[in-house]
């Protein structure tokens, strides 16, 4: 929602002497190592999901060469590669560490870190009008927290996993392949690398919850904050209240792989089964968790490029809080070929298919705020409804998969990974390219190039749809998924999927190109680039932001008015 | 750093603690998996987890220090104040799910129990799956439980006593009775302390040994990380003790001791839901050691 800060100029308020002050930064490292400042930390999460995303894009590439043909092309290599025998099996167990790695490292390394740790640092402050977040010190651990527990996954990858070296469990760690199916130190380095991370998560989320509901500027009340804010808000608690289940989950792995614990062994009472409820009781929030943010996101931007304020802004923000509730009731549609009974799976397809409503709040109202609006199809905007096009694809394949009797025929197919990469790599991924052209000449000061912005657009909406159309395809046709080999019958729409790689790892290009681009010849930015749409307190300040902004707090005054919209500029 | 600041918030100056702190962590973890696998790794090399350790342990202790260094400096404004509830509840409310996992795993055992025998003498659990007649129990045939009514109960009265002594330490903190403040923590540190040690002599002493059956892993896992909190309650309150006799703490300042005293509630409170569920519901009809 937009709010305005009449009256509020940061230049008359600081004076020249206080703006020194202000901007004072400390020596490199510890300005980057002992950071205790919001926008510092913000850009660290930054960067550092975009280093795990070239590493898990990247094998996801190895995945996509291997597929394009029947039979195990690259494994063997890749098994010697990382040390292990040149036998088929441990070529085959490398192909389960590839998904492994690519799973977690996309879900907590990259989605996670640059939603929240990124963007939700470097601007719900400045959404706020706070001049930090309410534990500087706790922000950083949390940051660091995340690389220990990635350094922790690295280190799985360079030890025995049982068959070959790795951890090959899948992302969802599933017993008994992670317990007993997986002798060696591996998967106990990857799910240490859940608890560190999952920690910096946990102690990252207090901290958010805590800055929204106690640093929001005079006058701004929760039902005048901005849209990416109460995403934020719903996100952190969906993490406070899940990952703590998921850290006794896989502390269960733990007991049962090193200290006779039975809680997943059947010989001593235990079930497997009971691992998924207690994972999916995460993992489903944790898929929200993933996409909250970029809804936030797309609303800012959306309105921001109609010039016109978001349509049902109230109704926005309670459908975010809904999809929040509702998401922790949902989780055994993960789960539907376990063997539940059939009320049980009568009870999760009508809870799941709840979601849509809410859901389709959003889609409606992103539209209806389009509707009549005054577009500028600048680059976060053509992002952002490329991410309304597509996330509505995987929200309707979605809404598919949530029947348990249809589930039965596609559970484990490539239809699954289609519906979750359309939600995900490109729902969530757009979102973060939107966000990130939007946000980017407020963090750095520069202007990028909109060409290159449209051409990488472009190129990497026909590249992830060449990728992933055709998996739905594959899956109706029978493909499972977490297979390096096929029967021919699936080759065509493989070779078009590997393909489709290919456009999206050279439409990356233009993005890496781009962002130097903007750094080393970009124009300067102005405090605000996006004219009189962009209504929130960012844009109130210089571009980049001074090191310590609002030292004095904005006032929110109720100016806002739909009629009479007015632009705010410091 | 924070220049001409006209707003109460605490900006603080750059710290190198959290990232101590989190390469203490990964390397205390990482440490742990090499003692795990000495045949991989080699059998000293597990040494490394206690650098980890010591580094976690002096990260805490710094951290701390310099949270009550700034409070006795009064960088602790009302704002700030409020900030350090909202985070201390929050991170109570993560831990209250920690435990959910914990009695999820609990009731699921206990109420879709298979059938299983246990050997008091080697202290083996058999599965008795498609034994013809046998019947599914949680409590594996031939296997003792503790009775809840003995040491258990007396535990229990032990906690809830220890929480009206740390409320008389607040009592005393606000009406500005530094001596009754000293007495009353005593008192809580005490009861904490005797509270550890009865289930320590109950753990040595239980006629079932750690894990080979769902309802000794779920009973050591449970409580014993609500043990572990025990005993990170008894270390808050043994640090409020030694604020106290440092002179720190206001009838009206002192949310040091109050997040302690909730942290001490929280704990007597998962104990109490842990007796109730796991001692005497967990091991009804079964015979007791």
């Amino acid at each position: 929602m937009a709010t305005t800060a009449e009256g509020f100029d940061i230049h008359h308020d600081h004076g020249h002497d206080a703006h020194d002050h202000a901007d004072h930064k400390p020596g490199f490292f510890a300005r980057w190592f002992m950071s205790t400042n919001h926008k510092d930390i913000g850009t660290m999460y930054l960067i550092f999901a975009i280093i795990a995303g070239i590493v898990g894009g990247a094998i996801s590439g190895i995945m996509r060469v291997e597929l394009a043909e029947p039979g195990i092309q690259y494994l063997q290599w890749w098994a010697q590669f990382m040390g292990g025998a040149n036998d088929v099996n441990t070529a085959l167990h490398m192909w389960n560490v590839f998904i492994t790695a690519h799973g977690l490292i996309m879900v907590f390394f990259m989605v996670m870190p640059a939603m929240i740790g990124g963007f939700g640092n470097w601007f719900v402050p400045l959404m706020i009008g706070a001049p930090d977040m309410a534990f500087p010190r706790m922000n950083n651990v949390s940051f660091w927290l995340t690389v220990a527990g990635f350094f922790s996954l690295l280190f799985s990858l360079f030890v025995p996993g049982g068959t070959g070296p790795g951890a090959g469990t899948g992302w969802t760690v599933y017993a008994p392949l992670s317990t007993t199916g997986s002798v060696g130190p591996a998967v106990d380095f990857a799910i240490f690398s859940l608890h560190l991370s999952g920690a910096g998560s946990i102690l990252g989320a207090t901290n958010f919850i805590t800055t929204i509901f106690n640093m929001r500027a005079p006058g701004m009340t929760l039902h005048k904050m901005p849209l990416f804010v109460w995403s934020v808000l719903v996100t952190a608690f969906l993490l406070l209240l899940a990952l703590p289940v998921l850290a006794a989950a896989i502390t269960m792995l733990l007991t049962d792989r090193n200290f006779g614990t039975t809680f997943f062994t059947p010989a001593g009472g235990g079930d497997p089964v009971l691992y998924q409820h207690l994972f999916w009781f995460f993992g489903h929030p944790e898929v929200y968790i993933m996409i909250l943010p970029g809804f936030g996101m797309i609303s800012q931007i959306i309105a921001t490029f109609s010039k016109k304020p978001v349509f049902g802004y109230l109704g926005m923000a309670y459908a975010m809080v809904a999809i929040g509730v509702v998401g922790f009731i949902v989780w055994a549609h993960h789960m539907y070929t376990v063997g539940l009974d059939v009320n049980t799976k009568m009870y999760f397809t009508a809870a799941t298919m709840v979601i849509a409503v809410p859901t389709g709040v959003k889609i409606f109202s992103w539209i209806a705020t389009m509707w009549g609006g005054s577009l500028s199809f600048k680059s976060p905007m053509v992002w952002s409804m490329g991410f309304i096009f597509l996330f509505t694809v995987g929200g309707v394949t979605g809404v598919v998969l949530a029947n348990g009797g249809i589930d039965d025929n596609l559970h484990d197919t490539y239809y699954v990974v289609a519906h979750f990469h359309y939600v995900l790599s490109m729902g969530a991924v757009f979102s973060m390219f939107a966000g990130f052209y939007y946000w980017f000449p407020k963090m750095s000061g520069r202007m990028h190039s909109e060409l290159l912005s449209h051409i990488h657009f472009w190129t990497f909406f026909v590249g992830v749809n060449v990728i992933f159309f055709p998996q739905h395809f594959l899956g109706m046709q029978g493909m499972p998924r977490r297979y390096p080999d096929y029967n021919v019958a699936y080759q065509f729409w493989h070779e078009v999927s590997t393909f489709g790689y290919y456009i999206m790892a050279g439409s990356m290009v233009f993005f890496f190109v781009n962002i130097l681009y903007a750094l080393v010849a970009g124009k300067k930015a102005e405090a605000n680039p996006w004219g009189e749409g962009a209504t929130t307190l960012e844009w109130t300040l210089p571009s980049p932001p001074p090191y310590h902004q609002f030292e004095t707090l904005p006032v929110i005054t109720d100016a806002h008015d739909y009629h009479d919209h007015r632009p705010v500029t410091a | 750093m924070a220049g001409k600041a006209n707003h109460d918030y605490h900006i603080l100056e750059p710290d190198i603690w959290p990232l101590v702190g989190s390469i203490s962590a990964l390397t205390f973890t990482s440490g742990l998996v090499l003692r795990l696998y000495p045949d991989v790794f080699g059998a000293s090399a597990g040494i490394v987890m206690w650098a980890g350790l010591a580094g976690l342990i002096a990260t805490f202790f710094m951290w701390f220090k310099n949270i009550v260094v700034e409070a006795e400096r009064g960088d602790h404004t009302p704002v700030v104040q409020l900030h350090m509830r909202y985070g201390m509840i929050l991170f109570i409310a993560s831990e209250v799910m920690f435990f959910v996992g914990w009695f999820w795993s609990f009731f699921d055992f206990a109420l879709f129990p298979t059938a299983l025998e246990f050997d008091p003498a080697t202290g083996a659990t058999t599965s008795l799956f498609g034994t013809e007649g046998a019947i599914a129990t949680f409590i594996p045939e031939g296997m003792e439980v503790l009775d809840p009514f003995a040491l258990p109960l007396l535990n229990t009265l032990i906690l809830l006593c220890s929480g009206t002594t740390v409320t008389w330490a607040h009592h005393a903190l606000i009406h500005g009775d530094r001596d009754g403040l000293k007495q009353g923590l005593w008192a809580t540190i005490a009861l904490g302390v005797l509270f550890s040690c009865i289930q320590a002599y109950e753990y040595a002493a239980a006629p079932f040994g750690f894990g080979g059956n769902t309802y000794s892993s779920a009973f050591y896992m449970a409580t014993g990380f609500h043990g572990f909190h025990v005993l990170v309650g008894t270390i808050f309150l043994a640090v409020c003790l030694f604020r106290a006799y440092k002179g720190h703490f206001t009838p009206r300042q002192h949310f040091g001791f109050e997040a302690a005293a909730w942290y001490w509630h929280f704990v007597d409170v998962v104990w109490l839901f842990l007796f109730v569920a796991v001692y005497v519901w967990g091991g009804w009809g079964a015979e007791f050691h």
